[in-house]
């Protein structure tokens, strides 16, 4: 109990003690997991309004591997990404391996399916006929597109916190790809793993109550995004 | 209505910006290590025991700033750090397990192996001590906790400790095995709190014991055996074998941890928080001096 308190008291002094090596430890996991996300948007949500608006044959096998790729342990995507950036693996010539891009590109990984997945729920969800209607009103197919995204807001909002949570909270594939290296590649969930095997109990709890605050901040803001201009009760 | 919606329409955008410059920031950065990044980047697998104890958050900012080298850490167990030489994934070992080492540097992987320290493993355990260890010999201790089948923790990673582990196992002709051996598949310091929280024994490296004091209620009950001596050498990856190894950096590092000021610096570390040194440095040593005592 008295580590609680101790790291809650320990956090505060951190991050309005504005220490440098703890808030470039925070900077780094809002950089590293932002860019995730983005990244894990502009590929997760075409192919989710993609499959949500498109019938062809195969489609449920498409579905059904976006489906499995929300439910893939990070462990593994980062076991097969360092493989890939290993000095000596295919693309070893890249030099990724033990960046921060390497974190982004686990991370990536692991947050497209579930934002895939998730605007393709949030958009089939929607009333099939209004889509015809749309487009029976004279809308152009991209048209019609952007109608639906834009009446899908809450779920494909929703699709956005899951990813970034799910980029944020991640830890195994970051270690093994990022290496946890201090200064470089060190975020704030690898730093709270790395002070536990230390014995730094105290610390530990002041990291996770700064990435507890940070994903809190991050949701926040999204959150009033999502319901911007909406009323649920007319 | 419409303001509502342009407010957010603007947020959106700011947060796209925002992550875009994020993202820019480190591509900045990235071309300008890219410059030489075979010869400055520097990639040292070592063992946790470094690291958790602090010796190299203690020896690394010296060496980059005279060297210019970039040092990238990579703690795992030692026999993880070994595969890595053996594939030319690392530039330098740093590492604890000399027999394992040896058959590394003779499948020509690593060249330059040389001796930068020691310190020694210790059986750690309750202070109640069921097994009735304190003090005896590692033959005697082992076979006590066997016998009493007292629950013993072990690594069970394959780091330097556990090799160091199995080692003292074999010696005794004891198959460890049953409920009361307990395997943790993680590091020293966790090993340890593993051990406090079940009232069990384990074997430890004096240094990750002595930073791990303050979080533990066990106790040193076994030490000062010969067979307990923990060495760590230094190897070079061979870049004959692996073109991609940065030689030359590998060369520094090893070279400043037996340089003069590195060897003082291992001396001291540790000295003024645990009240004793944490690492002997025994640059230009060799093993038989070791056995020979």
């Amino acid at each position: 109990m008295d580590y609680i308190t101790k790291g809650l008291w320990q956090a505060l002094q951190l991050i309005f003690g504005f220490n440098q090596e703890v808030v470039e430890v925070a900077w780094l996991t809002i950089k590293v997991s932002g860019l995730a996300a983005l990244i894990s948007i502009i590929i997760g949500m075409p192919i989710g309004c993609w499959l949500a608006t498109r019938d062809f044959r195969g489609k449920k096998v498409i579905i059904s591997v976006v489906n499995f790729g929300m439910g893939m342990p990070p462990v593994v995507v980062g076991l097969l990404v360092s493989i890939v950036l290993w000095r000596y693996g295919p693309m070893g010539w890249t030099h990724l391996l033990y960046t921060p891009w390497a974190m982004v590109i686990a991370q990536t990984i692991i947050a497209s399916p579930i934002i895939a997945s998730l605007s393709f729920a949030a958009i089939v969800s929607l009333d099939p006929k209004l889509r015809m209607q749309l487009l029976s009103l004279g809308a152009t197919s991209w048209q019609a597109i952007f109608m639906l995204v834009k009446e899908a807001k809450i779920g494909l909002l929703a699709a956005v916190i899951a990813g970034f949570g799910r980029a944020v909270s991640e830890v195994g594939a970051s270690m093994m790809v990022g290496g946890n290296l201090k200064g470089e590649t060190r975020i704030l969930t690898t730093a709270t793993v790395l002070e536990v095997s230390k014995g730094n109990y105290d610390v530990a709890i002041a990291f996770g109550c700064i990435l507890l605050f940070i994903v809190y901040g991050v949701v926040t803001i999204l959150t009033f995004i999502q319901h911007n201009g909406r009323q649920e009760h007319p | 209505m419409k303001k509502t919606r342009y407010f957010s329409i603007v947020m959106i955008l700011c947060m796209t910006v925002a992550l875009v410059l994020a993202g820019c920031g480190q591509q900045a950065q990235a071309p300008a290590k890219k410059v030489e990044p075979a010869v400055k980047d520097i990639i040292l697998a070592t063992t946790t025991s470094t690291r958790d104890s602090g010796l190299l958050d203690y020896l690394l900012p010296v060496f980059e700033k005279q060297s210019g080298y970039k040092v990238k850490v990579i703690a795992v167990g030692t026999g993880a750090a070994l595969k890595m030489g053996e594939k030319g994934e690392a530039d330098v070992l740093l590492v604890h397990a000399p027999d394992a080492e040896k058959k590394v540097m003779a499948t020509g992987a690593t060249i330059n192996r040389r001796l930068i320290m020691h310190n020694d493993f210790v059986f750690a355990g309750p202070k109640a001590d069921p097994a009735k260890i304190k003090k005896s010999s590692v033959e005697n201790a082992l076979k006590a906790i066997a016998d009493n089948k007292a629950v013993f923790v072990s690594r069970g990673d394959d780091s330097g400790t556990h090799k160091m582990e199995k080692k003292l196992w074999n010696f005794v002709k004891i198959k460890p095995e049953g409920a009361w051996y307990q395997q943790a598949g993680a590091g020293m310091a966790q090993t340890l709190k593993i051990a406090d929280e079940r009232h069990g024994y384990t074997l430890t490296d004096r240094a990750t014991y002595l930073a791990q004091k303050k979080n533990l209620t066990l106790e040193i009950l076994v030490e000062g055996d010969k067979k307990l001596l923990n060495i760590y050498h230094v190897m070079e990856v061979n870049s004959k074998k692996f073109s991609k190894v940065n030689a030359a950096g590998a060369k520094a590092f090893g070279d400043f941890l037996l340089s003069a000021q590195g060897q003082k610096m291992i001396a001291e570390h540790g000295k003024q928080k645990y009240g004793q040194p944490l690492f002997f440095a025994d640059g230009g040593k060799t093993e038989q001096e070791f056995s020979a005592k």
